[in-house]
């Protein structure tokens, strides 16, 4: 089969490009230590308020300078609705939910997560800049979805 | 170019009318579907410029229902009635032959029966579940059975195909397949294997779960099934559309189309690569490790390449033509081309607007980055510039051929026709544009904006630029409808184009060599599901048995 010589240095551009674009993508995820959501775990939806973490919501210290915020997101809210951590924390989301799937996106950050009935939700993120962020649900959950919402305090 | 022979498609044919009825009904029935669902579209695109429309609608009751109307009406009734009319004619034009006119009817008949089984259970709000049906919302057990046989129709599609395609093999067994016969038959073959999943999750969960047969289901696994169909449905979307591009147009265009296999190999690797990427939509879910959504992510950025190998050869097809017709220089070309004929204009007007789509879908699939964006604005931004333009354009370019050349009538108003394409592709680019923007900013999509109990300034402009680019859309569609309408009923009787526009090739077929091979379906097929089986088989592996955890919620 013959290529244009045009065609042939179309692809390969094309071809590098993508290459490049995945090499960035290598070094984002292993040099930067940025993360996708991965398996954090299960748990049964109808038992949540009893099974730890999440019988006790809320925010703690689990090492210098680091915190675990243990929350829920429920039918329509988040529980706690308002957390607060110091500014330069690292924090680690640990998250479920006992009905439906709910989205977690704390606006301004990278912070973006689903939470799933049956499966627990982590991942890291540090909070540099002090201010109120606030955490959208952006998974459709139902008549009242768009009054979802919760607040983190970074001061 | 160089000069070489040109390859004469097989002589035209003629389908027989009763055959054309059929399948022009089949097409009405997405064309019907599409304009019921631009007027919630509006209503979206209004409400993320914080105007609420929605009290002038009567009988609906809330945004999510008429966001679940608008989503299963134009992606799915509205694409795969015009693929179920489509690539069957094209098949049997390609082959020179009758379809199976019995297997015609009942594609007709079963997409028209789903739809009304999703019909009632949208309109009787029993099912606002939106378009994706994430468990553990229950929707009312007609939606999951009507979505059930709208897929099913697709499948009779294929059987049809498959059955000419048979009797075509008997009668030339050494021949290769004409390539648009290729393409058409590869692109829902694609879609058969791809729909494999979807189907487990509607028969083997949803369905009995809505039926009360089944107390509790499991939400990762049914959603990780719908995700295992549901980056190939927007390849299902598309390939008719490439069919198209690659395959009639350059004729349109005064064209030709440069390479045979090439074209073949292209077709291949989208039924190889299109399925085994499911996971980038779920790289933030939990529950599915962070290696298998790095390998989705490779193979996603493998099946953006048979895109950019189309790019070449769409363009270099067309610069075939506009050369012709007089153009010199580098881009003098592109203004010889026939931009008076709407089935062209709306095609490349679709090409244009997909070049921003591809890009903002190859930032989508860039795994962590996708945190940036996932399940803001970003994301419909991005795929009303695939679905809701390259393919719709693409649709609405070749129904002007199309409707006439079923019907036996000519176009209706060359001038409208034209308008309405242009109409809507400035409104999506504003609309996209809009919602890009604000996506990067947060905005949420599937979000009723004008209700919200949160707001945030930097999405007002993006909002803003949503509502006015979406208000055009409408007023395009609405447009065609009014073109497609009049045309069937007032067109000009015998205006009508006697023939389908096939292109000619200027490398002829190979009839030796390894090129034969890329007809062999059925291998190409078995290395498919090896691909779905390295993408897929290890997460289930670890994975299964299914975890029934989640009782049915009924929330609106």
């Amino acid at each position: 089969m013959k290529v244009h010589t045009y065609e042939r240095a179309f692809l390969w551009l094309g071809a590098i490009v993508l290459v490049a674009c995945l090499v960035a993508l290598l070094y984002g995820s292993l040099g930067l230590d940025i993360h996708l959501p991965s398996r954090a775990g299960a748990i049964d939806p109808q038992q949540v308020a009893s099974t730890p973490p999440f019988d006790q919501p809320g925010v703690r210290q689990i090492g210098p300078n680091q915190y675990e915020a243990v929350m829920i997101g429920r039918i329509w809210s988040f529980t706690p609705a308002v957390i607060e951590v110091p500014a330069g924390a690292e924090v680690t989301f640990t998250l479920t939910t006992p009905d439906v799937i709910h989205g977690f996106h704390v606006e301004g950050t990278r912070v973006n997560m689903m939470l799933i009935p049956g499966q627990i939700t982590r991942n890291r993120y540090r909070f540099e800049r002090p201010g109120e962020y606030t955490i959208i649900c952006h998974e459709y959950c139902g008549v009242g979805h768009h009054t979802m919402y919760g607040k983190v305090i970074v001061k | 170019m160089r000069a070489t022979p040109t390859v004469l498609d097989p002589a035209g044919f003629d389908l027989p009318e009763s055959q054309r009825r059929w399948l022009r009904w089949t097409i009405y029935i997405g064309y019907v579907a599409l304009t019921a669902g631009i007027f919630h579209g509006l209503a979206q695109a209004l409400s993320y410029a914080n105007i609420d429309i929605l009290r002038f609608f009567p009988g609906l009751r809330g945004y999510y229902q008429g966001l679940t109307a608008h989503g299963v009406a134009n992606a799915i009734v509205f694409t795969f009635a015009f693929s179920n009319g489509f690539l069957p004619l094209m098949t049997a034009r390609a082959l020179g032959r009758p379809l199976v006119g019995g297997l015609v009817q009942a594609t007709c008949v079963v997409l028209l029966a789903g739809n009304l089984l999703v019909i009632y259970a949208v309109v009787t709000n029993q099912a606002s579940v939106l378009y994706t049906s994430y468990a553990p919302l229950q929707a009312h057990w007609t939606y999951y059975l009507g979505l059930v046989l709208i897929v099913v129709s697709t499948w009779l599609a294929l059987v049809n195909m498959l059955v000419v395609y048979r009797r075509w093999r008997r009668d030339h067994p050494a021949a290769r397949i004409p390539l648009l016969g290729h393409i058409a038959v590869v692109s829902y073959v694609m879609w058969f294997l791809a729909s494999l999943p979807i189907a487990v999750s509607f028969l083997g969960f949803l369905l009995p779960w809505s039926l009360g047969l089944m107390e509790k289901v499991d939400p990762l696994l049914t959603r990780t099934l719908f995700w295992f169909t549901g980056h190939a449905i927007v390849y299902a979307w598309l390939l008719p559309a490439y069919v198209s591009w690659y395959a009639l147009v350059p004729r349109q265009a005064g064209g030709k189309l440069i390479s045979d296999s090439y074209t073949r190999i292209v077709f291949i690797l989208f039924l190889l690569l299109s399925i085994p990427t499911g996971f980038h939509h779920q790289y933030t879910d939990p529950g599915v490790p962070e290696a298998i959504k790095a390998v989705h992510a490779v193979l996603t950025f493998g099946v953006f390449f048979p895109s950019l190998a189309t790019a070449f050869s769409v363009v270099a097809a067309l610069e075939i033509g506009g050369r012709a017709r007089g153009g010199r220089g580098l881009l003098g070309w592109v203004t010889k081309l026939p931009w008076g004929d709407p089935s062209l204009a709306a095609q490349m007007l679709a090409m244009l607007t997909f070049v921003f789509g591809g890009i903002s879908g190859l930032i989508n699939a860039s795994f962590t980055m996708n945190q940036v964006i996932h399940n803001t604005t970003w994301v419909p931004g991005h795929f009303h510039l695939t679905v809701g333009s390259a393919v719709t354009l693409t649709h609405m370019g070749v129904a002007f051929w199309l409707i006439p050349y079923l019907t036996g009538r000519g176009l209706w108003s060359r001038g409208q026709a034209l308008t309405s394409a242009w109409v809507y592709t400035v409104g999506v680019l504003i609309f996209a544009r809009g919602m890009i923007s604000a996506g990067l900013a947060g905005m949420p999509r599937r979000t009723f904006r004008v209700a919200a109990a949160y707001s945030n300034p930097d999405w007002d402009w993006g909002g803003m630029l949503t509502g006015i680019g979406g208000t055009l859309m409408f007023f395009g569609i609405a447009q065609f409808f009014i073109v497609i309408a009049m045309t069937a009923l007032a067109g000009a009787r015998g205006a009508h184009p006697k023939d389908v526009p096939v292109s000619e090739t200027l490398t002829a077929p190979a009839s030796t060599g390894w090129e034969r091979h890329l007809d062999r379906l059925g291998v190409w097929v078995a290395v498919t599901i090896a691909l779905c089986v390295i993408a897929y088989g290890p997460f289930l592996a670890m994975y299964l048995p299914a975890r029934l955890v989640s009782p049915g919620f009924r929330l609106f």
